[in-house]
């Protein structure tokens, strides 16, 4: 009897002292503290709150285009190690553009072993997450996607001008949210975003992602605004498209730790 | 046993000076009774917590005094106008006319604000170019406006030091010391933020207590519909029932601007022809409509959206085919916005004896 309570006492010391990566909140030397940095641009153009009215850019069709607002929203930033473990961070990240405050996201379970990662997230919200009016601060920012249209948020709101080198520009709004099959009938139009490039982790570190606005009118859909500039949250193709073509909207840049 | 007897007339001191109140630590000896705003269900449903300064907490003695610093006249130079004169209760505080005139019988160059929700104004940017930051700020401005009540803060004070009432209400309020000008607009600024209105037809059927009219519902979805009315991006949603995003745009009034807006505060170009978002609540009380009143009606308004747009550099890509003068909602569309803009009005909020001068 003794041996079996000796034994299951062992068992239980050892089951009890490994490491359970949901909860890997013990700090460390082998620890390290995430946040991330979000930067923007056009084709290697930085766009921040100081250029975006003013900047004049031109897309992969050849239209010239203003931009007036950029929001956008991603969820469930995630880093998975070679062995494929995933850390997942709560939360989400919405981005006003115009607001260099929302730039950055600071998780709050932000603590991983050191390792090497890559970085995969949400492009908007995943099904289980675009609750109609679930959130308060993003109603608050009036960030709703119409119920008529599938309801839940945005992903990404994107006003501007084109033609704006013509004596005739036109509006654009690049809104993209569930996309409507028919009336009543809506698909799910977020996007799983995964960056291979390898992330190093040794230290408590900052992970730059850059954002380039123009792939949004790029790859794999050359975007032309004269035939698609607004309405475009009613139009199911346009949707779609846009869905195909966040993908390569991001990518990683600098690691500093 | 008188040794032990000592001890306990010792510890009884040391128990009961422990307990008793300390006032000195409070600043006064009376401290103001704390009044914290009733946040309506469909607010704290929906959307954020409201703004309330760290250093203005809401008190029943400081409401007091705001609310009637705010229907005095004696902060106008000539003791003819309070802040009710041109932010009447009735039209939900605002003013029928579309310029108020002030004391010296010069009018201003703006409508006058409704004033309500002030507290969920997020980014806390007043009057319809978001010059001053905060309430308590803004309360500061309309006092030594030429074109509104022309004084000075140095008289009103005088005024108030000298009233049979304020200097004990200021103590009340804010306890011992000088009446400043912080704490006047500190207490309009409380009083204001009492100002609250969740009590619309539409609010109530979100609450599921009544039912649209299909008018009102058509309305809303026109209201929603980005092919239609397009209304939700700038004024809010069912999901953010203050009915506005407080944010700047510049909406297609004029294609060139005589009245810069947001671009004479910021002093960028981009910004020209900018103003604040209004609310689309209580419509039925507030016209006329615009920065500069220039709609007597809301069929002016809706029409303007539906073709009366104006094309300039700084228009807000929102505003849909403005080559075409707008979206040109159908007579039927029309009427059903406007029957769904109406059921966001709320009599009682107008009615509330809470906010009369009484």
């Amino acid at each position: 009897m003794k041996k079996i309570l000796a034994l299951l006492s062992f068992v239980l010391l050892f089951i009890a002292c490994s490491e359970d990566k949901d909860d890997n909140i013990l700090p460390g030397p082998t620890n390290a503290n995430i946040s991330f940095t979000f930067s923007h641009d056009w084709d290697g153009t930085t766009i921040n709150s100081t250029n975006l009215q003013t900047e004049i850019v031109t897309n992969e069709h050849g239209e010239k285009m203003s931009m007036a607002r950029i929001r956008y929203l991603i969820s469930r930033l995630e880093l998975v190690n070679e062995n494929g473990d995933a850390y997942l961070f709560d939360g989400y990240k919405f981005t006003d553009l115009q607001d260099e405050s929302t730039y950055n996201f600071t998780p709050v379970n932000n603590n991983i072993p050191t390792g090497n990662y890559s970085l995969k997230f949400i492009w908007g919200f995943n099904e289980t997450d675009n609750i109609d009016g679930a959130y308060l601060d993003l109603n608050s920012a009036s960030w709703n996607w119409p119920a008529m249209l599938g309801g839940g948020y945005h992903f990404l709101q994107f006003d501007g001008q084109y033609n704006v080198d013509t004596t005739a520009p036109s509006p654009f709004n690049f809104h993209n949210g569930t996309a409507r099959v028919s009336d009543g009938v809506f698909e799910q139009n977020f996007a799983e975003i995964n960056l291979s490039t390898p992330i190093t982790i040794t230290n408590n570190a900052t992970i730059e992602v850059k954002m380039n606005f123009a792939e949004f009118f790029k790859n794999p859909n050359t975007w032309d605004l004269n035939v698609l500039d607004t309405p475009l949250m009613p139009n199911y193709d346009a949707q779609k498209m846009m869905q195909e073509n966040v993908v390569s909207v991001f990518s990683i840049g600098n690691i500093t730790q | 046993m008188k040794f032990n007897f000592t001890y306990l007339l010792l510890f009884g001191f040391v128990f009961f000076s422990a307990c008793e109140k300390d006032d000195e630590d409070n600043g006064y000896v009376n401290r103001p009774t704390p009044a914290p705003l009733e946040i309506p269900q469909i607010f704290s449903d929906n959307i954020l917590d409201p703004v309330i300064p760290i250093d203005n907490p809401q008190t029943v003695e400081g409401i007091a005094l705001g609310k009637k610093l705010f229907f005095d006249p004696l902060l106008s130079s000539n003791n003819t106008q309070s802040c009710a004169h041109c932010h009447l209760p009735q039209n939900a505080f605002s003013d029928i006319p579309r310029f108020s005139i002030g004391v010296d019988g010069v009018p201003g160059n703006r409508n006058s604000m409704p004033l309500f929700n002030l507290a969920w104004n997020y980014d806390e940017n007043f009057f319809w170019d978001g010059r001053v930051f905060s309430l308590e700020h803004q309360a500061l401005e309309p006092v030594i406006n030429p074109v509104e009540m022309h004084n000075t803060w140095e008289v009103v004070i005088q005024r108030l030091q000298q009233h049979p009432e304020y200097p004990n209400m200021f103590t009340s309020a804010f306890g011992n010391g000088p009446i400043t000008k912080e704490k006047a607009t500190k207490a309009i600024a409380q009083f204001e933020r009492t100002l609250i209105s969740a009590n619309s037809k539409f609010d109530r059927y979100l609450l599921g207590l009544t039912n649209l009219t299909p008018e009102e519902e058509n309305g809303l979805n026109v209201f929603m519909d980005e092919e239609r009315g397009d209304c939700f991006h700038c004024h809010g949603n069912p999901n953010n029932p203050l009915w506005t995003d407080n944010a700047f745009h510049n909406n297609g009034l004029d294609a060139t601007f005589s009245d810069l807006g947001l671009g004479e505060v910021t002093g960028d170009p981009a910004d020209n022809g900018k103003f604040r978002s209004p609310s689309l609540r209580n419509l039925a009380f507030t016209a006329p409509y615009m920065h500069d009143g220039r709609f007597f009606t809301l069929d002016d308004v809706i029409n303007h959206y539906s073709e009366g747009l104006q094309d300039s550099p700084t228009i807000d890509p929102l505003m849909k085919k403005v080559n075409e003068g707008g979206v040109q909602l159908s007579d039927q569309d029309k009427a059903d916005l406007k029957a769904f803009l109406l059921s966001l009005s709320d009599p009682s909020f107008i009615n509330n004896p809470d906010f009369q001068n009484q």
